[in-house]
């Protein structure tokens, strides 16, 4: 019984704390008092459910009981700024039996205040994502500790340093206006983009954490659409997510081996996902200008179109990531150009455009740069050359699912 | 009269108490600064862990989470302003001339209901001393 009712508190609560939450640090104006105050209610949610039964509205109980928790909060400490207003406001607040109707509207309205105030441009990378999980998803401190190998208590510290600085810098709770806004937005689609991609492509750690990471950025990728429909950039974002996180379990075979997208299972395929995906693309194609990530999505929708039968169309892909390499040129982007080049037009015509980016120096430890060499030497017939670019990228290679490919594609090199 | 800034560096403490115990000795010295007609403006900064630092690189803005670090630039100026929120304040540090080709820290001052009592009570021989 109390099984089931911890169950139903943490359902609830993974669904609903963002938005309680949100509100409620419009009311009191700082993020650990708001943040307290929810956490008490999901303590008080617990003994309360297991003595009474879980309530027939649990986000309205968990709502109000924060509400309350949260006066008693602000009653008691004194250093918080403009503390008999907002107290004041909350107390009204309270007394009202139904909320005004214009409340549901308000509530969307302050997720996406608090998705900006996570990803203030004043925070640093590393703690707009670590916010952004704590506050927004579901993630516990030490779940994103664990996602992102740093030990708990240094992620904590991160977490609360960055809570502290919206305080004392007074970073606003608030959506950007005008001229601000696309540049904000583009912010806030990146630290989603970097949470999926920690989880997607990292090179190693716990695979449960990671295919959770995964989910939360689809996750706050749906919440962003919804709240912000007409940014076709968001739409394309999802799309990229969702059509790449589809095809996650047909990855990597029962060995641990890494599965080439031609030689996946279609059945380990997601195909709700990929649909999903398919839509979210539908919303961003309606944009004129493509951005970086529905020109990602749509690199990735015709790899799954041509799995699904019949050959890629690699000139158009080709096409896609030269345009993608205008708008972000990085060396990633630069050799899966050459890659699709190579099967367009010929591993020549590849190899030619790998030539500028094997003299950087900078580039000279980039594994993928040495592995896409090795397989287009392969395939102009230079298998000597072949070798030793793939035992360079090899010794580069920190995974180890996708250093045991290399190492396959090496002595298939020698015993063909 | 010229006009003189005095610039206070202090080693950064974790323990902010340490920093309130000597609230009397502040105190004292504001308000005989004041009495002189000397002081102009003054206050508490918040920590430089909240500071966040503004340049202007080829037109961009780029913001830096932290207090400006480097040390060939030095300080040349100052300015004082009234912003609703930090975003006002980032946005009028951009148009410095200094932030294309130095830095420009933009730190929030703490405002009085921010600082602890502890100093008046002190003061009023009320307190158990700021220890």
């Amino acid at each position: 019984m109390a099984d089931v009712t911890t169950a139903a508190a943490v359902r609830v609560f993974r669904d609903e704390r963002a938005a309680v939450l949100a509100t409620l640090i419009r009311y009191v104006g700082d993020f650990q008092v708001a943040e307290d105050a929810v956490q008490d209610a999901f303590e008080a949610a617990l003994a309360a459910w297991r003595r009474d039964g879980v309530p027939d509205n649990p986000a309205a109980w968990i709502t109000v009981t924060a509400r309350r928790r949260a006066i008693d909060r602000l009653r008691r400490d004194q250093s918080i700024s403009d503390r008999a207003e907002r107290l004041a406001a909350l107390l009204r607040l309270n007394q009202q039996e139904h909320p005004p109707a214009a409340e549901a509207s308000a509530i969307a309205d302050d997720r996406l205040r608090l998705i900006f105030t996570c990803c203030h441009p004043a925070l640093d990378t590393p703690a707009q994502v670590a916010l952004t999980l704590r506050t927004l998803g579901g993630l516990t401190t030490g779940e994103i500790a664990r996602a992102f190998l740093v030990a708990e208590p240094t992620m904590g510290k991160r977490i609360v340093r960055a809570k502290r600085k919206i305080a004392d810098a007074r970073i606003p709770y608030r959506v950007p206006s005008g001229e601000e806004l696309p540049e904000r937005v583009r912010g806030v689609l990146r630290v989603v983009y970097l949470i999926f991609n920690e989880g997607y492509s990292a090179s190693e750690g716990d695979l449960l954490v990671r295919a959770e990471l995964c989910d939360e950025a689809i996750r706050l990728g749906r919440v962003v659409c919804e709240l912000m429909p007409g940014d076709a950039e968001a739409w394309g974002l999802l799309a990229l997510m969702l059509l790449h996180d589809a095809r996650r379990a047909a990855r990597v075979d029962g060995n641990g081996s890494y599965v080439p997208l031609q030689e996946q299972d279609r059945s380990m395929w997601d195909w709700d996902r990929i649909r999903e995906g398919f839509q979210a693309l539908e919303h961003a194609v309606r944009s004129e200008r493509p951005g970086q990530y529905l020109l990602q999505a749509a690199i990735s929708a015709l790899h799954i179109r041509a799995a699904d039968g019949g050959a890629a169309d690699w000139a158009r892909i080709a096409e896609l990531y030269e345009a993608l390499g205008r708008l972000t040129p990085s060396p990633v982007v630069q050799v899966n150009h050459a890659t699709a080049v190579g099967f367009a037009y010929g591993a020549s015509a590849g190899l030619r455009l790998l030539d500028p980016l094997r003299s950087d120096p900078a580039l000279e430890r980039y594994q993928p740069l040495h592995a896409t060499h090795a397989e287009l030497l392969r395939r102009a017939g230079d298998l000597r050359g072949a070798a030793g670019a793939y035992e360079r990228a090899i010794a580069l290679s920190a995974n180890g699912v996708e250093r045991a490919e290399l190492e396959r594609r090496l002595q298939a090199l020698t015993a063909g | 009269m010229p006009q003189y800034m005095l610039l206070l560096y202090a080693p950064e403490s974790e323990e902010q108490e340490d920093r309130w115990a000597e609230m009397p000795l502040w105190r004292e010295l504001t308000e005989s600064l004041r009495k002189a007609g000397l002081l102009v403006a003054n206050g508490p900064l918040h920590p430089a862990t909240s500071a966040t630092t503004v340049r202007v690189r080829g037109g961009e803005t780029e913001l830096t989470d932290g207090p400006f670090a480097t040390t060939k630039e030095v300080l040349a100026g100052y300015y004082l302003l009234n912003c609703a929120d930090v975003d006002e304040a980032l946005r009028h540090a951009a148009r410095m001339p200094t932030a294309r080709y130095g830095s420009v820290e933009v730190r929030a001052i703490m405002n009085a209901s921010e600082i602890p009592d502890v100093g008046r009570v002190h003061m009023n021989g009320q307190g158990a001393g700021g220890g």
